[in-house]
């Protein structure tokens, strides 16, 4: 589904990601995991099209399509959804009507008749029902005045509202409690299907005995430098990130007495 | 550069000979007397240039060089009830009195069962009837003594609304004052000129709308004066949809007494030059006083808003939000002036002014005037001028939402902000449907549902 080769990436011309390989197939979920500024967001990002991430080299390709010849909404309606880290707030903008603006647009791409406001209350009602989210925050303005966990909770209802092919989380799990945590890894895994993959970035392991991977990778200093399956993370959660980039640096040290 | 414009002053004084003519006995009056002074005032002024500090980002050459014609007399047979009902508020139930180029048209108006003692009709029939309350007030509150534009309106008070709410009088409709520009053959000028009294613990909503019935050039120069006495609350809307072609001038002064609330909304839609200059004066204490606007410049609109709140006495609260949008090649203009007076102790004042600009063309002069000489107040302002946020574009985008239409919901967010203070659903629903028609934005189907 989502093929990631050699990428390279630059943020206002310093290099952040400097060669990543990815290979993501439907029904898997990734997790993508590294300490702050090893460039986790910036893959994400860069996936979604975020037009301050300069591509350098490599590519991305998605459905056998080529994503980084596409705008960030077009992605979108090729099915590619990203979680915010940190939703925007958009005062004047209720949820449903962002919602359903997204969602019609969307179903346009795919040929489908947009949805009228009781079709799409209806739908919306059912997702909302299946990840237990209380339905007040579609009359509030987007991520107004949103506790931290209403805001990531929000996030995971236009997952399942827009229903991607392919769902990257950014750090969905900063800044909440236990509970909270809880019940957004529970409607993400309600949302795991075969066809769906998901790619979870996070700094922590914990969020990961919610959403259990299929594959574990680690990024160091913009490479993945580690990739096993959801051992990696336990093991990582044992040792730290510390002793992670001794032994790479080690590696790399070695590496470079051979060159 | 000279100071001031005086080509055109010959013009005005012989229209003020028309008008005198026209007069028949009432020359010796009161208020004639005070159009006297207003006049020689404007002749000794003349028209203000960009050398004078409040009119430096807006040059009034074009109003000052035009020939206008004075209507002295309207043709009322030019305008018909389905004129009327294209400015009126689907669902509003309200006073109604319209005003062609600036004289009252009673055929056209409908002010039924108001509470016994309430007056909501033509200044220039109060004048004949009514005068002892009248001389109290009118004039009396917006200076002219260094505004020719106010000076101008003085010496040509005529007509207009005189709205007067004796003591503890509730009005629960609004009244609404409709003035519209006809056409004529050139371009020509009117005077609306209103006086609101509200006796103390009185109430009332006063709607002022100014609309072009035309694409033509006309010059609409108001005045309106607010006394708001103690414990009285006034609600205030002006919704300005002049022609493209129009020139606007437009001063609201409000003198408000002890524990009085007045609360002001305008919006700003037509026009090619428009200046406005609301003012409050918060000369008592435990008073409450909102200034919001909202202007939408496009093509080559200039819109200047020139706010004052003058805190002269303590423990008073002043709010202040004032919003644009400006696309194309037009231009904004917003001066907020704040004073704290010595004895204004415990004055809260807040002020914030927000302008977008859409084009690379469109531009704004923005000045936030804190003029502060109490010691224990608060006073706190901001003033952010700025492209849309490149966050909420993105967050939009990744939803599936293309880039000009994200754009879109995101300038029509920034300025149903304002239009949200309203506290009257059908003003909102209008001033929604207009932000989308102004804007072009006709694909954002359901954004304005409440």
């Amino acid at each position: 589904m989502l093929e990631i080769k050699n990428l390279h990436v630059e943020v206002e011309n310093t290099k952040i990601l400097k060669g990543i390989d990815l290979s993501v197939k439907p029904g898997e979920v990734h997790a993508i995991m590294g300490p702050n500024g090893s460039g986790k967001s910036t893959l994400a990002q860069a996936i979604s099209g975020r037009d301050t991430y300069d591509v350098t080299n490599g590519e991305i390709i998605y459905l056998g399509k080529d994503l980084l010849d596409m705008e960030p909404d077009e992605r979108a309606r090729e099915g590619v959804f990203m979680a915010f880290q940190y939703p925007v707030e958009i005062p004047g903008v209720t949820n449903s009507y962002f919602l359903k603006t997204g969602l019609n647009e969307i179903r346009k791409h795919q040929g489908l008749e947009p949805l009228d406001a009781m079709d799409f209350l209806k739908h919306i009602k059912e997702k909302a029902k299946l990840l237990d989210i209380n339905t007040d925050m579609l009359n509030r303005s987007v991520n107004e005045g949103f506790s931290g966990g209403e805001k990531k909770r929000n996030e995971i209802l236009q997952m399942a509202v827009l229903e991607p092919k392919l769902a990257i989380l950014d750090e969905t799990d900063s800044g909440l409690d236990i509970d909270a945590l809880r019940i957004v890894a529970d409607g993400v895994n309600r949302l795991r299907t075969k066809d769906r993959a998901i790619i979870v970035v996070t700094h922590y392991q914990r969020l990961l005995n919610y959403i259990v991977p299929d594959h574990v990778h680690i990024m160091l200093e913009g490479k993945l430098v580690k990739s096993g399956d959801k051992k990696l993370a336990m093991e990582l959660e044992e040792k730290g990130y510390d002793q992670i980039k001794e032994e790479y640096s080690s590696v790399k040290a070695k590496l470079e007495e051979t060159v | 550069m000279a100071l001031a414009i005086k080509d055109n002053n010959q013009l005005y004084i012989s229209n003020f000979e028309s008008l005198e003519k026209s007069l028949n006995g009432e020359a010796k009056s009161w208020v004639h007397q005070l159009r006297q002074d207003a006049l020689n005032k404007f002749d000794e002024l003349g028209f203000p240039t960009t050398r004078n500090e409040e009119w430096k980002y807006t040059n009034v050459t074009p109003i000052a060089q035009e020939n206008f014609k004075h209507v002295l007399k309207p043709d009322l047979n030019a305008v018909t009830s389905n004129d009327v009902k294209r400015f009126e508020y689907p669902g509003l139930d309200t006073h109604l009195l319209v005003f062609v180029d600036g004289h009252f048209a009673g055929q056209l108006s409908s002010v039924r069962d108001l509470p016994d003692g309430v007056k909501a009709g033509s200044l220039a029939d109060a004048l004949r009837s009514d005068a002892a309350p009248l001389q109290q007030h009118l004039g009396k509150y917006a200076p002219y003594q260094d505004d020719a534009f106010t000076a101008l309106s003085t010496a040509f008070i005529i007509d207009g609304a005189y709205i007067y709410l004796p003591q503890n009088a509730l009005v629960e409709k609004p009244i609404h004052l409709l003035f519209l520009s006809s056409s004529h053959d050139e371009p020509f000028v009117s005077y609306p000129r209103n006086l609101i009294v509200a006796g103390k613990h009185s109430k009332a909503t006063v709607i002022e709308t100014y609309a072009g019935l035309n694409n033509n050039r006309y010059f609409t120069n108001n005045v309106t004066e607010a006394f708001v006495d103690e414990n009285a609350y006034v609600e205030h809307y002006k919704i300005q949809e002049e022609s493209s072609e129009a020139y606007h001038v437009s001063t609201t002064q409000v003198y408000q007494k002890a524990n009085s609330n007045f609360v002001s909304n305008a919006v700003t839609f037509g026009g090619l030059i428009v200046r406005n200059n609301p003012r409050a004066i918060l000369d008592a204490e435990g008073l409450e006083s909102t200034l919001n606007g909202l202007y939408l410049g496009t093509g080559k609109q200039l819109i200047d808003n020139h706010t004052t709140i003058d805190h002269a006495k303590p423990h008073c609260n002043s709010h202040e939000l004032y919003k644009g949008v400006l696309d194309g090649n037009a231009r904004g203009v917003f001066n907020g002036k704040i004073f704290v007076r010595l004895d204004a102790q415990k004055t809260d004042a807040k002020q914030t002014n927000q302008a977008l600009l859409l084009s690379d063309d469109a531009s704004i002069d923005t000045k936030p005037q804190l003029e502060i000489f109490a010691d224990d107040v608060k006073c706190t302002h901001g003033a952010t001028i700025g492209q849309l946020d490149e966050d909420a574009m993105f967050y939009l985008q990744t939803r599936g939402i293309e880039k000009e239409m994200a754009r879109n919901i995101l300038t029509y967010a920034f300025a149903s902000d304002v239009i949200n203070h309203m506290n009257i659903k059908e003003l909102r629903d209008y001033c929604h449907h207009r932000l989308l028609v102004k804007l072009q934005q006709d694909r954002l189907e359901g954004i304005d549902q409440e």
